[in-house]
């Protein structure tokens, strides 16, 4: 016959909460007030040794770089885009008419590479501008793909100062 | 008539839906904890763009220079006028010179106000290709459509 334990009375073990609910309130105390919400930013990667201009004379394989011209009007207002002398629209107009640019380049035999653009502004133009040009030469999207456009991007130099 | 009286009654809440829930905060605020020394400034807005490509991996030796939409740039906590802050990057270059670094390999970024002029941004990227500096980051809120 097998020994029978003595029956134990089952107690119930109150666990203490209060110090971990203390700990998780001040974690999240902590979290709280280091949280700052983070707008996404991105870059546009431009590589600009000195003293790099369409001034400079030619290979006779180098393409001529393109030439887009901003004008500002009054308070920095944008008043007028040119690519290589003739006018344009709007930057979305740019955009098609530096695609079309580049895609002859490309059937020409150039590689994506050789195809560079030249930025000239006035003093006062609003940076925006640029950002806006450069996002309208760099690329296009095509059915949700980016199609990468004009690496080499560069200014012309300062003419002037306010 | 007189009713029987219980006692004191004990009330025991039950803590574990306060408990998931600030479990559940805790997780989430972690999640979104950004630990990058992002140098983002509320004074300056960023122009947008939906090509601005997120910065991948680590930037060699990256000095940021913020324009604010006034002119100045903000440095080191300080607003400098644009002509000044050839000082600022002369120090920069030291030190990157210091740590056996080519300034050729590090890389500005700019983060320039929408409405800062062009020929202030484009001054400062001048004053840095003097001291050798080639390659630069414009920055931009990536925003995609």
């Amino acid at each position: 016959m097998r020994p029978t334990l003595p029956r134990r009375r089952l107690e119930k073990v109150a666990v203490n909460m209060t110090p971990m609910i203390d700990v998780v309130f001040q974690l999240m105390i902590f979290f709280m007030l280091t949280f700052n919400i983070i707008a996404p930013e991105g870059d546009f990667d431009v590589r600009m040794p000195l003293g790099k201009s369409s001034k400079e004379p030619l290979d006779e394989l180098q393409l001529p770089p393109i030439q887009v011209r901003l004008a500002s009007g009054d308070d920095g207002v944008l008043s007028g885009i040119s690519m290589n002398g003739e006018p344009v629209a709007d930057f979305l107009d740019l955009r098609q008419r530096v695609a079309r640019f580049f895609d002859v380049a490309i059937e020409s035999g150039a590689s994506p590479g050789d195809v560079e653009l030249e930025i000239d502004c006035d003093y006062e133009l609003d940076y925006i501008n640029i950002i806006d040009t450069i996002t309208a030469v760099s690329g296009r999207i095509e059915d949700g793909q980016l199609i990468e456009m004009i690496k080499k991007i560069s200014f012309v130099p300062l003419k002037q100062t306010p | 008539m007189i009713r029987k009286s219980n006692g004191p009654a004990i009330t025991e809440n039950d803590m574990t839906p306060m408990i998931d829930v600030t479990f559940q905060l805790i997780t989430f605020f972690m999640f979104v904890l950004n630990f990058s020394e992002a140098e983002q400034d509320e004074r300056i807005q960023l122009p947008s763009s939906q090509l601005a490509k997120p910065a991948e991996g680590v930037v060699e030796a990256p000095i940021t220079m913020q324009l604010m939409a006034n002119g100045g740039v903000l440095y080191a906590g300080e607003i400098v006028p644009v002509d000044d802050i050839g000082g600022s990057l002369q120090r920069e270059r030291d030190i990157i010179l210091a740590a056996d670094k080519d300034p050729k390999r590090a890389t500005v970024i700019v983060r320039a106000d929408g409405r800062a002029n062009s020929g202030d941004v484009q001054r400062v990227i001048q004053i840095c290709q003097e001291l050798g500096f080639q390659q630069f980051a414009l920055r931009a809120l990536y925003k995609p459509d």
